[in-house]
């Protein structure tokens, strides 16, 4: 057997999943965005659907809103995991402590965080009570509307509660591999703590911390359970105003939800090429 | 920053670990109260009822456990076994077109669930795949496929092939090469990439919801339900349980704090 039929072989398994069950599903969800469902008697594509989202104020309102919760989530999480990784390479008392609940909090799904964000972050949340005994506040209604909020507090710090850790460890490992001689070496050149950060460490660590919020950028645009338990009715997450065209009973809104769904993966698919094609080394 | 005094880094060591604990502590608290009312900071009375609940069969909470169990184990088994052969192929050999199945191979960890869910979903009806086990853990490849190939590659970019034409040399047959000097190397970088599969199936939501129609109730569709509908104490318990998993498999695969996790150096030789 030649070597290009044996590692065609080899791919073929996992190829052939990605092929039908990736690839496959998002053609599908193209064609039936176009309203082809023959199933019930659509036969002729059309672009029916896209014209119906891009003329619906709401569908503008629910981009706006998973655009602004994205895009903080991923500055926030990028800006406090640099600050996290840089205080983990030191040491400290604790830190073996602090480190393993960094792994720990990558494994948990995100549904339980946002379960755990509702729990402290409610108006008669844990939150809420200390504040109560710390004199702050005498009922449950003085305390900010931080879940199902017009600013979607409770879906950002969800979104950051997981994704520092995960960014994190990505700079974590990368200062582990770089040393720090270049920056010692700045340091005895008379650069301050500030300089050698900013000038030596902060440029390589860049491609990794850009990558890597490119991908959680992704992930927060598409994902729905967490804008779905802590947003509020109106308006809502792209996701879940998808959904929730998904799960309608009128028929007729299945390709608005398959064309808000290519919308989601293509901004957030954009998104990344853009980053690792542009960004201050952005590759691999 | 690196500038901190030794008390000044503790401190904020000591409030990173805060923060990371703070929303989990709630529903282990949860679980163990009896109407924790405003503004009681713990509960007035504590009691395993939720536990018992739990338990009990009647809740549900055991049968989706099994569903959730099954489901994770079969997609990460089902990864694997296709990882395996593509992390060689990927690891080992330049091939024309590579970055292509690179990119494909990786092209699900960015496209949200929802893209690939909704249009599967009639496919699948046709098929009468939807809300049964097998639907659900053929979409739970989608996400878990990648991260298992991401792993196996890694492991076969560290691994070198002479050892099998040595054993080979000697006699060894095809299916010993692959029992005594293969398995032995690849074993632990498996593992790895099989609990990965099984955390992303077992974390998964969307996916499960659209392909499984309500029929299929992992334990995430469930905890939605009691969560939505104020079942706090219920909702903490399944928090709980669905939390163990993964801090089980960190403990057991203790390469947790070198930050070479695989978590974190998942490209890097294992």
């Amino acid at each position: 057997m030649s070597d290009r039929m044996r590692i065609a072989l080899m791919l073929a398994p996992a190829m052939l999943v990605i092929a039908v069950l990736f690839v496959g599903g998002t053609g599908a969800l193209v064609l039936r965005s176009l309203g082809y469902m023959p199933l019930i008697g659509l036969h002729e594509p059309s672009l029916d659907a896209y014209a119906a989202i891009l003329s619906a104020p709401e569908f503008y309102a629910s981009l706006g809103l998973s655009l602004y919760i994205s895009i903080t989530s991923t500055l926030l999480s990028a800006v406090l995991a640099v600050l996290a990784a840089l205080l983990l390479r030191q040491g400290f008392a604790g830190r073996r402590l602090v480190t393993y609940l960094f792994q720990l909090n990558l494994t948990v799904p995100h549904l339980i965080g946002a379960i755990g964000i509702l729990a402290l972050f409610s108006q008669s949340g844990s939150l809420a009570r200390i504040g109560f005994h710390a004199g702050m506040l005498a009922k449950p209604a003085d305390f900010p509307v931080l879940v199902n909020d017009p600013y979607a507090i409770g879906i950002i710090a969800q979104y950051v509660w997981k994704e520092v850790p995960f960014i994190g460890l990505i700079v974590l490992a990368m200062l582990q591999s770089l040393g720090d001689d270049l920056e010692a070496v700045a340091r005895n050149l008379g650069a301050s703590r500030w300089q050698s950060f900013r000038y030596v460490l902060l440029p390589q660590l860049l491609p990794g911390v850009v990558s890597a919020s490119a991908l959680v950028f992704a992930f927060t645009f598409g994902a729905y359970e967490i804008p779905a338990l802590l947003g509020q009715n109106h308006p809502v997450a792209l996701p879940v105003l998808a959904m929730r065209a998904f799960t309608s009973v009128d028929l007729a809104d299945r390709p608005v939800a398959m064309a808000m769904a290519l919308v989601i993966a293509a901004l957030g698919a954009s998104m990344v090429w853009l980053v690792f094609r542009f960004a201050p080394g952005g590759r691999q | 920053m690196s500038g901190a005094g030794p008390v000044l880094r503790t401190l904020a060591g000591a409030a990173m670990a805060l923060a990371l604990m703070a929303p989990l502590v709630p529903l282990a608290v949860w679980s163990f109260a009896r109407g924790w009312r405003f503004p009681d900071l713990l509960p007035q009375e504590w009691t395993l009822q939720a536990w018992r609940h739990a338990l009990s069969g009647s809740s549900g909470v055991l049968e989706s456990l099994g569903v959730s169990l099954f489901i994770a184990a079969c997609t990460a088994a089902l990864s694997v076994a296709a990882a395996i052969p593509a992390g060689r192929a990927l690891g080992l050999y330049r091939f024309r077109g590579k970055p292509l199945v690179i990119l494909l191979m990786l092209a699900p960890t960015i496209v949200p669930g929802l893209a690939s869910g909704f249009g599967l979903q009639q496919v699948f009806l046709a098929f009468g795949l939807t809300g049964s086990l097998g639907g659900v853990i053929l979409v739970h490849l989608i996400p878990a496929l990648p991260y298992a190939v991401l792993v196996l590659a890694a492991v076969f970019a560290g691994f070198d092939p002479a050892f099998e034409q040595q054993a080979r040399s000697l006699g060894a047959g095809p299916a010993q090469v692959f029992a005594h000097v293969t398995w032995p190397a690849i074993r632990p970088g498996v593992l790895v990439a099989a609990l990965f599969a099984f955390l992303v199936s077992w974390s998964q939501y969307s996916l499960t919801l659209i392909i499984g129609g309500g029929q299929v109730v992992t334990l995430p569709l469930l905890l939605f339900g009691f969560a939505a509908s104020g079942r706090h104490d219920l909702a903490g318990a399944i928090g709980i349980v669905s939390v163990l998993p993964g801090a089980l498999i960190l403990i057991f695969s203790a390469r947790s704090l070198t930050g070479r996790s695989p978590a974190a150096g998942g490209l890097g030789p294992i």
